[in-house]
């Protein structure tokens, strides 16, 4: 979708940006923006903008300024409602050189400033700099669809799409930070604002950082609408329906809008195949989709991929995702993701992403998110089962209704005597803020059994529990259980892995843009306010989605069972093509990064090459071990400080008055 | 006989990783998060290959299998023939 790129002076004697500098920070993107690259310089800030040309495919290359060249923005994303504020905006006299969404967004943040972006409706990161008032404001999208990294070092603010950006300037320190890896060993991602590396930070989804007059400053401008049961949404079912189905089909409509070819990702499930029906039957008929088929069977969904395929004649293309290819692809996924991984399931995303890129498309519709914001994970379901069954902690078959969640893990039948005793740790502990989770944040937590000394004791006391704790919304204890679960599931799992790991980052590794439809803001706020009781009704996930799909959809994928969407672990990274593993496992390897224990480590590694399934807890430990490994092998030991091919920009803005009139002076 | 140290070797072995300390006669394997429903099929697994013996399905409950200790007098029962 496009790579942004900048440095900016704090201290205004500091000598201009160094050129080279933001070239670089744009060369180790060009991933992100492979049609052109174009770079501002004044003397303060320096801009750098790598374009994935999407939208006015001649004229868009950016930094784009205003009508007196005062203000100049990078962009990376699309604002989907760019045509009715671009109208609203000539109406009020501005003017515009591009027919570009970027432009637009310059105009309106000319106009209203950080108040702007509640108008736009898309998902973005932006950098715009008012050369007049030397002051810089960037922002991200509620949801954080699309990344923005900033550091702070040696008197400049450097910010960037990707934080391999920041580490190409020289003396950035490039360090791991123990506190992300036992939020990322608990979590699977980091919080707040945390990268996986000391001193990096992010900017969290909705929220602005503004410099101005050498101070900065974070903003929240966003937060998800949740409110109390009494001030929900009081209407019917069908009012609730038809409303839903108004705001879905305009969402798809106004992410459309491109002057390139938009494809479709199809899973099989009810989310992406209510997309592509959409777009079939209302404005696309000849509709190209694309999907993954698994090797392992054990994960693979063709059935209901062909299923949907064929209802709806879509020009269909399925990948084979093999353990051996999945396996081998790893160490460039965790290169593109940035941290540690739990699970592989990002990496047949990537291998997707490339063969719609050699299949010449730029942009996918894709289904993310319908499942936390409409209610579809059963992590929902198995909260709402836990307290029914706390209410009476002795009743012999209130439990069994969580075997029916998960009958893959409860396929072995003699474990039905025993399913109680895997979800009754804290069952009674109900007024836990974070008792819709808790439990799985448990089990993964497990995986830090195997951090080193060294590691634990570089974390100590600290507790990530307590911090999502003290996190929370002032209100949050007002709302009811599943709005709450919902709360946790977006803000942590969805805006910090799913989005970036699953989404941007292995979209963007094949210059990808994804499109999210279910993440419009109007969709995501109107659930909010709507009642639970649509949402999952009894143990019916997704009911309200499933009602507005049901007309469009064959009965086979409304009514399929909920499959979560996963990649095999054990069986992709420890095969016999695999030697990067045992490389990365080696007892020597960990004794270098020394971030895990060598003889734990070691009997997990035996313990994986004679097991025949391996368990959960073991699948986590080995990927996020493995990654961790990888990742401090990429970004630590061996950077990539200098590019392989030194970048030409199609376009230089350079307006550092002090250097030419330095180089005038030479002259004389 | 008493049948909690081999149990235990196995149990730290190979759900620890060697970590002994958290793990007493009475620990709630479940409860505690040392096994989970894998590691349950893993350790039914072992008790029938060491030992000899055969799990029935309602046998796997965790009376018999959720510590120790009840492992222990499950292997000790079913040795004994009862």
């Amino acid at each position: 979708m496009c790579g942004i790129s900048g440095i900016l002076n704090l201290r205004r004697e500091a000598p201009p940006v160094d050129p080279d500098s933001v070239l670089r920070m744009l060369a180790i993107l060009m991933h992100r923006g492979p049609d052109q690259s174009g770079v501002y310089l004044d003397d303060r800030i320096g801009l750098g903008h790598n374009r994935l040309s999407i939208i006015d495919l001649s004229a868009g290359i950016q930094p784009i300024s205003n009508e007196d060249d005062s203000l100049w923005i990078i962009y990376n994303g699309e604002v989907f409602n760019y045509l009715e504020l671009r109208d609203e905006l000539i109406e009020r006299g501005h003017g515009f050189k591009t027919s570009t969404d970027t432009e637009v967004i310059l105009h309106l943040y000319e106009e209203s400033g950080a108040d702007c972006l509640g108008r736009l409706n898309g998902q973005f990161a932006f950098a715009i700099w008012d050369s007049r008032k030397r002051e810089l404001f960037l922002a991200r999208d509620r949801v954080g669809i699309r990344p923005l990294f900033y550091t702070v070092h040696d008197n400049r603010l450097l910010f960037a799409s990707e934080i391999k950006s920041l580490f190409v300037v020289d003396g950035v320190p490039r360090e791991i930070d123990p506190i992300a890896l036992d939020q990322v060993f608990t979590f699977w991602t980091t919080l707040g604002g945390r990268t996986a590396f000391k001193g990096i930070y992010e900017l969290p989804p909705g929220h602005f950082l503004r410099v101005s007059k050498g101070k900065t400053s974070v903003r929240r401008y966003w937060d998800i609408p949740f409110c109390a049961k009494a001030e929900q949404y009081d209407l019917s079912e069908n009012d609730v329906r038809e409303r839903l189905a108004e705001l879905i089909l305009d969402s798809v409509r106004i992410r459309l809008r491109a002057d390139v070819p938009v494809g479709a990702y199809v899973s099989g499930g009810l989310d992406s195949s209510g997309i592509t029906a959409l777009v079939k039957n209302n404005f696309n008929n000849r509709l190209r989709t694309f999907g993954i088929e698994f090797e392992d069977r054990a994960f693979d969904e063709s059935e209901y991929q062909q299923h949907i395929v064929s209802f709806l004649k879509t020009e269909h293309t399925a990948i084979r995702a093999t353990n051996d290819q999945i396996g081998a692809s790893f160490p460039d996924v965790v290169w593109h993701c940035e941290k540690p991984l739990l699970r592989t399931s990002p990496v047949p995303l990537f291998l997707l992403s490339g063969e719609v890129r050699n299949s010449g498309f730029k942009v996918i519709l894709t289904g993310e998110g319908a499942d936390e914001v409409f209610g579809g994970y059963n992590i929902f379901r198995e909260s709402k089962v836990r307290r029914f069954w706390a209410r009476q902690p002795d009743s012999r078959w209130r439990p069994l209704l969580i075997g029916k969640l998960y009958p893959y893990i409860f396929k072995d039948k003699r474990l039905k005597g025993m399913v109680q005793s895997f979800f009754a740790a804290g069952l009674e502990d109900v007024g836990e803020p974070l008792y819709s989770h808790l439990l799985r944040w448990q089990n993964t937590s497990k995986t830090k059994g195997f951090f080193s000394e060294d590691l634990k004791s570089s974390v100590g006391g600290y507790s990530g529990y307590d911090e999502v704790r003290s996190s929370l919304p002032e209100r949050f204890s007002s709302w009811d259980d599943l709005a709450k679960a919902q709360y946790l599931e977006m803000t942590i799992f969805m805006s910090n892995y799913l989005l970036s790991s699953q989404g941007d980052r292995v979209a963007m590794a094949h210059s990808i843009e994804i499109r999210l439809p279910f993440l419009d803001f109007r969709i995501i706020e109107f659930m909010a306010r709507v009642p639970s009781i649509m949402k999952i009704p009894v143990l019916l996930e997704k009911h309200i989605l499933k009602k507005v799909f049901k007309d469009i959809l064959p009965e086979r994928i409304i009514n399929r069972p909920k499959m979560p969407y996963r990649a095999p672990i054990v069986r992709s990274l420890f095969n016999e093509r695999n030697g990067k593993t045992p490389e990365m496992l080696s007892e020597r390897r960990i004794r270098e990064t020394g971030l895990f224990d060598p003889a734990r480590v070691g009997r997990l590694v035996s313990k994986m090459q004679s097991v025949r399934n391996a368990g959960e807890v073991d699948n986590m430990a080995v990927a996020g071990i493995v990654s961790c490994q990888i990742m401090h092998e990429q970004f630590i030991e061996d950077f990539p400080l200098r590019p392989a091919k030194p970048l030409s920009p199609a376009l230089i803005i350079d307006r550092r008055e002090r250097t030419l009139s330095a180089s005038l002076r030479g002259k004389r | 006989m008493n049948y909690i140290e081999p149990v235990r070797e196995f149990v730290v072995e190979n759900f620890l990783f060697g970590d002994s300390g958290r793990l007493s006669e009475d620990t709630s394997f479940l409860k505690s998060g040392v096994l989970d429903s894998t590691g349950v099929l893993e350790l039914i697994g072992y008790l029938e290959e060491a030992f000899g013996i055969t799990v029935e399905d309602d046998e796997v409950i965790p009376e018999n299998l959720d510590s120790l200790r009840n492992v222990s007098n499950f292997v000790e029962s079913k040795l004994n023939g009862k």
